[in-house]
């Protein structure tokens, strides 16, 4: 029997994904014993000729990881569609634009002239590179389009299944590698984790009071935190509540609220929507001005409940501004 | 631009924008509560006092059961505001549903702000079943206050054919996350 032949890919991401892997450990023999990987860019030798050779839907599955802003990451996304049988969305950026995807909080133009005009380490004025062809001292440079926005692995191609986190989980890795050389693969466009909140499988659960309320929002850094309390219950934003379980509560086991990287369970549309919700309900006032001064303490609310999410919101973006003023195009 | 869809492709041609002499026109979807707002918009009704037609209600059951999602539905699907109208504090049919409702907004409003939206656009009232003519008020208030700000530019992403499946069409288990059409020319 030939071996199912899977790739990995990456797009706009840390490589923290490629590291969850590797992190797979002695698994990733008994990995490699099961499927043939006919193309993973930071660990092996092929190129994009190599995916070219390979008849439509020759491959079983592409794991890709990153969010896509460039025109270079939409062509290869693409490419390894039409190969493969199953696209996998893996890791957070993928499932949900990530980190990167705050890149949406900005216009192009402004990203761009910050990198190469105005960010203070620079020397001279910069010089930009253009997409095509670009001639420098050592030869010519092709290079891609830099996207308007960042978008989520499905929002530019048809995703068959989503593996989230920031990276994800070995043991949910293993479960669909394992479902997909068993065949067990579930119904297109789950979410290969559990469908529950973070909160059924934190250890600090039992501590979490019947009443949740928050008097005082406070930071990680302003104190060390009671390592058994439900950390809601210290004043830490954690979103635990909001956000899928799957990670066995890494963070809050290590004394760290969680910041949402599974992302939303099925019933939600819109993960940073919710999450807010959820911790704006805590507030433990009643008048508009002590209420004011508790949002207050959350200072950067997109970061805090979009920190993986924004181009998966229901806007996708910060709002453009009014035409005329120049900012978005 | 090749990866951007407008969501309202229709507003600039039709209705929206242009009513007679140029003046754009907002949409403001309106979230009231059954017990006291929902009630006086019956009453200013019923007492026939006119209020902007840019106003489409909504009737909750009570100003808590606010989902900050709708509020994010509603600016994607063309509204230039959104009102949210409830009982006055102490008075919630639920006992505190409005607070929470008031601590949600408070919230959600500093976010919008990140995300590019006035504070103008997010508006919360205490308004009691006997205060129709408060309900007629607010609505004028706020659909002039809009006409100064001008439309809200919502901008999605271009999107895949996927979108509705993959985002909003939820649920092996249940329902969908939020009743959602698409906006004409949403999807490309």
């Amino acid at each position: 029997m030939t071996k199912p032949k899977v790739a990995f890919y990456w797009c706009a991401a840390c490589g923290g994904c490629e590291e969850a892997v590797v992190d797979l450990n002695d698994d990733l023999l008994a990995a490699v014993e099961l499927v043939d990987v006919v193309f993973w860019p930071v660990a092996m030798d092929f190129k994009r000729e190599d995916v070219e050779a390979f008849a439509d839907g020759e491959l079983a599955a592409a794991f890709i990881n990153g969010a896509v802003r460039t025109s270079e990451q939409e062509e290869m996304v693409a490419l390894l569609r039409r190969k493969s049988q199953a696209v996998v969305a893996f890791g957070s950026c993928a499932v949900l634009g990530g980190i990167p995807g705050l890149a949406n909080l900005y216009d192009r133009e402004s990203i761009l002239r910050e990198v190469y005009h105005e960010c203070p380490s620079l020397e001279g004025s910069g010089t930009r590179p253009a997409a095509g062809t670009t001639s420098v001292e050592e030869g010519d440079l092709r290079l891609p389009v830099f996207g308007a926005d960042v978008r989520t692995l499905d929002q530019v191609i048809d995703v068959d299944y989503y593996l989230p986190g920031c990276a994800p989980p070995a043991p949910l890795i293993w479960a669909a590698l394992s479902a997909l050389v068993e065949g067990k693969l579930p119904e297109k466009g789950t979410v290969l984790a559990p469908d529950v909140a973070l909160c059924s499988e934190c250890p600090r659960s039992a501590t979490k009071p019947d009443k949740l309320s928050v008097d005082h929002f406070r930071r990680p850094h302003e104190f060390v935190a009671d390592p058994e309390q439900c950390l809601l219950a210290q004043g830490l934003v954690c979103l635990g509540p909001a956000t899928r379980a799957g990670c066995q509560a890494v963070c809050t086991v290590a004394n760290m609220p969680c910041t949402g990287c599974m992302g939303p369970t099925t019933r939600v549309a819109d993960y940073g929507a919710k999450a807010l919700s959820a911790i704006a309900s805590l507030i433990d006032a009643n008048e508009d001005d002590e209420i004011l001064a508790r949002t207050a303490e959350i200072v950067d609310p997109v970061g805090t409940f979009y920190r993986y999410s924004l181009p998966a919101s229901l806007l996708h973006r910060r709002v453009a501004e009014p035409a005329g003023n120049g900012a978005r195009q | 631009m090749p990866s951007e869809t407008k969501v309202r492709p229709e507003a600039a041609a039709v209705g929206n924008v242009a009513t007679g002499e140029g003046r754009f026109e907002p949409t403001i979807v309106a979230f009231f509560c059954n017990w006291c707002t929902y009630t006086a918009a019956d009453m200013a009704g019923l007492s026939r006092m006119a209020y902007s037609p840019a106003v489409r209600v909504v009737r909750l059951m009570c100003s808590g059961r606010l989902d900050p999602q709708f509020v994010l539905a509603a600016f994607r699907q063309g509204a230039d505001g959104v009102l949210i109208g409830g009982c006055h504090p102490g008075d919630c049919h639920y006992q505190e549903g409005n607070y929470k409702a008031l601590r949600r907004v408070t919230l959600l409003r500093s976010m919008l702000r990140q995300l590019g939206i006035e504070d103008e656009r997010l508006r919360l009232e205490w308004i009691s079943a006997s205060e129709g003519e408060k309900v007629q008020r607010v609505c004028n208030e706020m659909a002039e206050d809009l006409r100064r700000l001008g439309p809200l530019h919502v901008v999605l992403s271009k999107l895949g054919p996927e979108d509705l499946d993959g985002l909003l069409a939820v649920g092996q288990n249940g329902s969908p996350a939020i009743a959602y059409e698409p906006a004409e020319g949403e999807v490309p």
